[in-house]
Formats: structure tokens, C-alpha cells, sequence
């Protein structure tokens, strides 16, 4: 089992919902009974059973979010996030299962950690949790870790995430042994002799702020490398994070060439562009960094046509003290888990640039399918991993508010569109608004 | 005992004037430029008397906070607070709680505990007065942060060019030199821009962002100006091995300004500290030419009217600089 934590047995009838799970061609609204964590019945005007009934009229009832990409900062940087307070977070933003990265102190590359994570989220989690495990022994590029014992032990996927496999060598031996996990290598693609001293994209507004850059072909050429290494080695692979358009075009051309590659973009690539770096505020510095409008629209197009097939939040807790400092001293990150539904419904399905359908297939089914996970959906029989939105409420996002011990969010004071009001993860109710 | 009769208005405090920074040139119009230049030329013509002091800015209080070193910068904010009659107080980071490993943050809250009227921060890390401006009521003057802005040295830039050539519209001017490190060179090409100049960026091709404008990078291209603005290889901003240039031997052949490379005519400038020898000849530093001198005494009377200006409203008129003085 990849995915550890609390499940439930809970007994539910959302009523009247507008029910919508575009992996089963549901669209209706309908009743939404639950028995024992268990999706028993979808259908007009259903018995309660004596359960619990929650009004679902006006609201939208989907599969629940699954992300890939989350820094729960757990052993090491407790004081920004923990299993406990990362899950709520993820709760509170309609996910049902997460992917925790091992770039902690220490890293997940020994099966004695990636035991004890798991040890502790069995009672910790808000939701199920699933653990990544390093590449590389310390993520330091030179030897692998023991990706088969690993591998066995649970781990949910093999990353170095926070920086490049720098060696092309070791990178094409990781993805050989691979072979015997059935698990998916996900890669930090960045050239670091282009990307060091950067704080920004490289570009006008990086020359006019005189920020050190950080250039789309810093990615772009790690992609390509990979991509041709995978290719070499008829291996798959998943690229995390990607932000520029040359990027996107290297995962075009691989996948026309039948090379198995998977790739995810974050709600502020998918957002925000590096124009918004002019305020100076640290919570618009992160890794890789925001980049032009062209870019943007590049990694929309590849959303909208499935070639990138997930959205992940890269949720990245900074504490204060390491945020509150000038742009230039600031580390790379931003926390998403809480805001990642209302930032995309607001700034993509409002205006006409992603349907609602695209955006939750790519929040839930297209990242479950990638790390081999279950897909979150509501059918008879399913566990119950339920999201219920109300896409009609507006609520501004303030930082005593946040369920995540960080709030180190790119949208701090804004006012958004779109509220989750509910979560159901593997049968238990994890979130409640 | 006599009687307190208290009309209520008299109570009420000053209108609180809308609270303004001055962080970079982009938060400035044309209009604010000029207003600027004028305040201070009328203060220049304050200097020129016996008694230099202004009672203008009395009982305010203006904090230099230098987090980098600085010669020019920092003696100019002190003294032209001075010459207002506001209180100053220097911080400097050495010798201070910075070196207790302080954060500029809780520095910030300290100073700003003494409810001062301007913060003047100097900080090798851009965002610095962005961050002060979050955290302190004051106004807060940007005295140069990292590579990004250097706002009150552009302005007296301008005030030197237009005192030089009596015009600041039309004027050309070429800056020569490592662009790429220079909050200077930013600053000023948003400057000349914003008053109708123009501006050639001249110097090796990697320390010339295109994005900044027009860039040349041969040394014939300064040719062309009615100013040379020679700026400083900033090795201290350089990453250790990015070889900008193979040698500062080879910089200094290609792209010194030396008076063989200038026509009759040309005004020089420099932000200083200059390398002599390195990017600027030694003859041309010290030539007629050079207003390096004229532009350290602008930035007296400049910053003085940037101080005026953050702490009052609306343009002073030379009658009134005169009158109080």
C-alpha cells in the first residue's frame, strides 16, 4: 500500500448536489448516499438510511484532489509543518490523498525513515499520505538509494525534489534501476550552472529589478535531458513543476515519440506571471520561478489538451522568520494546499480559460493515474473520496484562517471564488467548513 | 493663573499627508521629478548664504540606516537633514545588533520605536526598504538596495545634467560600463526616460542586459552623447567564476574612458568610487569635463528636497526657502 493513514467508515447522504465526476460521465443532480465510507447509492430521492443529511442544493459534488507534490517539512522543520497540520491543510482544501517529498532533515532515503513516517501517519494524518523517497542517498547526486527495499517498504514514488540529479550518468542508471520498482522517478529538472544566483525568471523585468535570473532553459534544458534519457532508456518518467513553454514543447515532442512521460504544473505557474514580482514580496519567490504571460499560456494550452496531466500545489511552508525578510535573502516556496481549487477556479474556469471539468479531472484523476494510485470517483461501491464545493461563494484568504502551520501564500488578502465546504477521505469526513 | 482658552480646531492634529515612499524611480511622474529638481534648486540657492542652516524640518527626526558601506550617500542624507534642522540619527550595521544576528525586521521595529519621520536604509539585498515600508509608519527613502534602485542618485544625476547643459529634454546620454550590477544605471535609465532623454548603454555584452534599453558595445558609441556616465566594475556583485569579462586588463582596453575617446564638448560623470585607471583615465577624471565634484554637491541639495518633500506638501517657492532661512 503507497497511500497510510486514516481511513472511516462514515455514513452520509449529500442531497440534491450537482454530481459531477467526469471520469464516470456523471453529471447530474442527484442524491449521494454513503454506508460505511462507501459510495451505496447515487440516484433521486434516496432513503436516508438514518444517516446524516447535508444539503447539497446549489453545490457541486465531485471526486476529491489528489496532489503529488506537498512538503510536509516532517522530521526536521516541525515549526513549519507536521504530518498532522499538513494533512488538515490538505483536508481543508478538498484533497483525499497526498504525495509528501523527502527532501527533510533527514531525507527520506533509508526504509528505518520512511517507516517512521508512515509509523506516524497512521495516526496523524487528516487523510491518507503516501511517501516519496529519495533518488539519491542525502539528495546529494552520487549514490543511489535503495530504491527496491524502499520501494517495498512503501514508498510512493523516487524524487530528489529542491534540485537536479546533476549527473546525466547517474540519472540514466536511476531510471535502468528503476525498472524493478514500478514506481515513478519524478524530477527537479534545473541546469545549475544557469540557474545559480537566480532569484527570478530571466527576463525584462528581472533586468529592470535587477534580480539575479533564472532562465527558462535553466528547466528546459534539465527536460530535455531527461526526456532523451528516458527515451534512451524506454523508462517513464514524471517532470514536476514545469514552467516554461521550450519546457512544454520538449514534453510534446517526447510524448508524440512514445516516451512515457508525465508531467505536473503548480497553481501559480498556472496563475501568475513574473510581472508580479515587481511588489517585491517573498511569498512570489519560489523554484522555478513565475515566468512570462507566453509561458503561462503554454502551460494552460498543455493543461486544457492533457499533456500536462496534473496540477500540483508544491506546497512549500516557510516559518515567518525565514519569509519576512527582503526578496533577495528570501528562500524559494509558497504554501497551496488551501487555496489551490479557489486560486484555479478563479483565475482560469471564471474566465473562460479551463472548463470545471478539465480542472477537476487534473486536480484528482490525472495525478492519481500517474503515481498508479486509486482513482478518486463516485460510484457504486467506490470508497468515498468526495469533494463538496460551493462555486458561488467568494471568501478572502487571510492568514489566521490557514489550517497549515505556514502561511507563506502568494494570496494573502486576495478574494477568491470557489469554497470547499467539505472533504471525505477514504470514508471518513476530514474536513468540514 | 490665566484662563486656557482653547478654540477646539486648534487641538486637532495636522492633516496627515498621504503617507509616500520613495523605493525606486517607478513610483515617480515626470511632474514629481520636476517638482524635485526645482525644490532643489531653490535650495541651492539656501547653500550659497552665510548661514546654510533651514529650521524647516525642526523637531523631525531622520534615521540613516547603512547596511553597506557608502561615503557619499550616507554624509549627504546626514548633512542634508542637518542643514533642514531635523534630528538625525546614524545606524550603522557594523558594531550594531546586526552583528548579534539581529534581523533587519526587528531592527526596523527598534528604529521605528522612536517614531522617526524617515528611514534612509542602505541594504546590499534588494527588498530591503520594501520590507522596512511594511513594517515602520516613517517615510522610507531606498539609499540603494543591492542591484535594483538607487532613486535619490539619479535625481541628483539629473540635477547635475541640467545644471551642465541647462536641459534635461532631448539630452543624450551614454553609460558605459557593468550595467548588470548597477542599481545606479537602473535607477537613471528610468530617470532620463521619464524627462525626455535618452540613453545608449555601452560596455561588454554580457554586463549589458538587452532588455534595458539600446546597448552598443563598442567604446566609439559614446561618440554620439552629450553625456558619458562612467560606472564601476562592481566585482563585489560578481559571482565567483562567471567571467563577465577575461580580465579587467582587457576591459580596461576596450572600454576605459580616456580623453581620446571623447570629443570637445562632452560632459563626464561618475557615481563614484572610481577606479582610476580601470574604467575611467585618470586625465579625464580630473579634467573640466568631469562634474564628478558638482554631482556630490547636487546630492546635498537633492536629498534635501526629498526629505522636504516626503515630510510636507506641495512645491516650495524660493521666496519661502530664503524667507525661513
Amino acid at each position: 500500500m503507497i497511500l497510510v493513514g486514516r481511513g472511516g467508515a462514515d455514513d452520509l447522504v449529500v442531497r440534491g448536489a450537482r454530481v459531477l465526476d467526469p471520469g464516470e460521465k456523471l453529471d447530474a443532480i442527484v442524491d449521494v448516499r454513503i454506508d460505511g465510507g462507501h459510495v451505496a447509492q447515487i440516484g433521486e430521492r434516496l432513503a436516508s438510511n438514518g444517516h446524516r443529511v447535508i444539503d447539497g442544493a446549489g453545490l457541486l459534488l465531485a471526486p476529491a484532489f489528489v496532489d503529488p507534490h506537498v512538503h510536509l517539512r516532517t522530521p526536521g522543520r516541525e515549526d513549519e509543518e507536521t504530518i498532522e497540520t499538513g494533512t488538515a491543510a490538505a483536508a481543508a482544501g478538498g484533497y483525499c490523498a497526498i504525495l509528501a517529498m523527502p527532501n527533510t532533515d533527514p531525507v527520506v532515503d533509508t526504509t528505518d525513515v520512511l517507516r517512521g513516517l508512515r509509523a506516524r501517519a497512521e495516526h496523524e494524518a487528516a487523510i491518507p499520505v503516501g511517501f516519496t523517497a529519495a533518488i539519491t542517498i542525502g539528495q546529494a547526486g552520487q549514490q543511489l538509494t535503495e530504491m527496491g527495499e524502499l520501494a517495498d517498504a512503501g514508498a510512493a514514488a523516487f524524487t530528489d525534489d529542491g534540485r537536479p540529479v546533476a549527473s546525466a550518468g547517474l540519472m540514466r542508471r536511476a531510471l535502468e534501476y528503476n525498472a524493478i520498482t514500478g514506481r515513478r522517478l519524478a524530477l527537479h529538472c534545473e541546469e545549475p550552472s544557469l540557474t545559480r544566483g537566480g532569484h527570478m525568471h530571466m527576463g525584462a523585468v528581472s533586468a529592470e529589478l535587477g534580480l539575479g535570473g533564472w532562465p527558462s532553459l535553466g528547466e528546459s534544458l534539465g527536460v530535455a535531458r531527461e526526456l532523451s534519457l528516458a527515451r534512451d532508456t524506454a523508462q517513464p518518467l514524471h517532470l514536476m513543476h514545469l514552467s516554461a513553454r521550450e519546457s512544454v514543447e520538449h514534453l510534446r515532442a517526447a510524448q508524440a515519440a512514445g516516451v512515457e512521460a508525465s508531467a505536473e504544473a503548480t497553481p501559480h505557474h498556472l496563475c501568475l506571471t513574473d510581472e508580479a514580482v515587481r511588489s517585491l514580496d517573498p511569498n512570489l519567490k519560489m523554484n522555478p520561478p513565475l515566468r512570462t504571460a507566453d509561458d503561462r499560456a503554454a502551460l494552460i494550452e498543455a493543461l486544457n489538451d492533457g499533456a500536462i496531466a496534473a496540477i500540483a500545489t508544491d506546497h512549500a511552508p516557510h516559518s515567518r522568520e525565514e519569509k519576512d525578510v527582503p526578496f533577495e535573502a528570501a528562500p524559494f516556496g509558497v504554501t497551496g494546499l488551501e487555496t489551490a481549487f479557489a486560486a484555479l477556479y478563479t483565475h482560469l474556469v471564471q474566465p473562460g480559460l479551463v472548463t470545471l471539468e478539465t480542472l477537476l479531472e487534473r486536480m484528482s484523476a490525472g495525478p492519481a493515474h500517474i503515481f498508479g494510485l486509486d482513482r478518486p470517483r463516485i460510484a457504486i461501491g467506490a470508497p468515498a473520496n468526495l469533494v463538496l464545493l460551493n462555486t458561488g461563494a467568494t471568501w478572502r484568504v487571510r492568514e489566521e484562517r490557514f489550517r497549515s502551520r505556514s502561511a507563506n501564500s502568494w494570496l494573502l488578502g486576495e478574494k477568491l471564488r470557489g469554497k470547499v465546504l467539505l472533504t471525505v477521505a477514504a470514508g471518513r469526513v476530514a474536513y468540514e467548513a | 493663573m490665566t484662563d486656557l482658552h482653547v478654540v477646539p480646531g486648534d487641538l486637532l492634529p495636522p492633516a496627515t499627508p498621504e503617507r509616500r515612499h520613495l523605493l525606486s524611480i517607478a513610483d515617480l511622474t515626470r511632474d514629481d521629478v520636476e517638482r524635485l529638481l526645482s525644490t532643489a534648486h531653490s535650495f541651492a540657492l539656501s547653500q550659497e548664504r552665510e548661514n546654510k542652516k533651514l529650521p524647516t524640518l525642526r523637531g523631525r527626526l531622520v534615521v540613516n540606516m547603512f547596511f553597506e558601506s557608502s561615503t557619499r550617500t550616507s554624509s549627504s542624507f546626514e548633512l542634508a537633514a542637518k542643514r533642514l534642522s531635523a534630528d538625525t540619527l546614524s545606524f550603522k550595521a557594523s558594531g550594531s545588533s546586526v552583528d548579534k544576528g539581529e534581523s533587519l525586521k526587528d531592527t526596523a521595529l527598534t528604529i521605528s520605536a522612536y517614531d522617526p519621520d524617515v528611514i534612509v536604509i542602505r541594504h546590499p539585498q534588494i527588498g530591503a526598504p520594501q520590507l522596512v515600508s511594511r513594517v515602520t509608519e516613517a517615510h522610507v527613502v531606498n539609499a540603494g538596495d543591492g542591484k535594483h534602485q538607487h532613486p535619490t542618485q539619479a535625481l541628483l544625476d539629473l540635477y547635475s545634467i541640467q545644471a551642465a547643459l541647462g536641459r534635461l529634454e532631448g539630452v543624450h546620454v551614454a553609460i558605459v560600463g557593468d550595467i548588470l550590477h548597477s542599481r545606479v544605471a537602473r535607477s537613471l535609465v528610468q530617470a532620463l526616460r521619464l524627462v525626455g532623454a535618452s540613453v545608449t548603454l555601452v560596455g561588454p555584452p554580457p554586463l549589458v542586459p538587452a532588455e534595458l534599453g539600446e546597448r552598443a558595445f563598442e567604446i566609439d558609441a559614446i561618440a554620439e552623447a552629450d553625456v558619458v556616465y562612467v560606472l564601476r566594475m562592481q566585482r563585489e556583485r560578481m559571482e565567483e567564476g562567471a567571467n563577465y569579462v577575461p580580465s579587467l586588463r582587457e576591459y580596461s582596453a576596450r572600454w576605459c574612458v580616456t580623453p581620446e575617446r571623447l570629443r570637445p564638448g562632452q560632459k563626464v560623470m561618475h557615481p563614484g568610487p572610481m577606479n582610476r585607471g580601470v574604467e575611467i583615465d585618470p586625465r579625464v577624471a580630473d579634467s573640466d569635463a568631469a562634474l564628478v565634484v558638482d554631482q556630490v554637491r547636487a546630492g546635498l541639495v537633492v536629498r534635501m528636497a526629498v526629505l522636504y518633500d516626503l515630510l510636507t506638501t506641495g512645491p516650495v517657492l524660493v521666496e519661502t526657502a530664503m524667507e525661513v532661512a
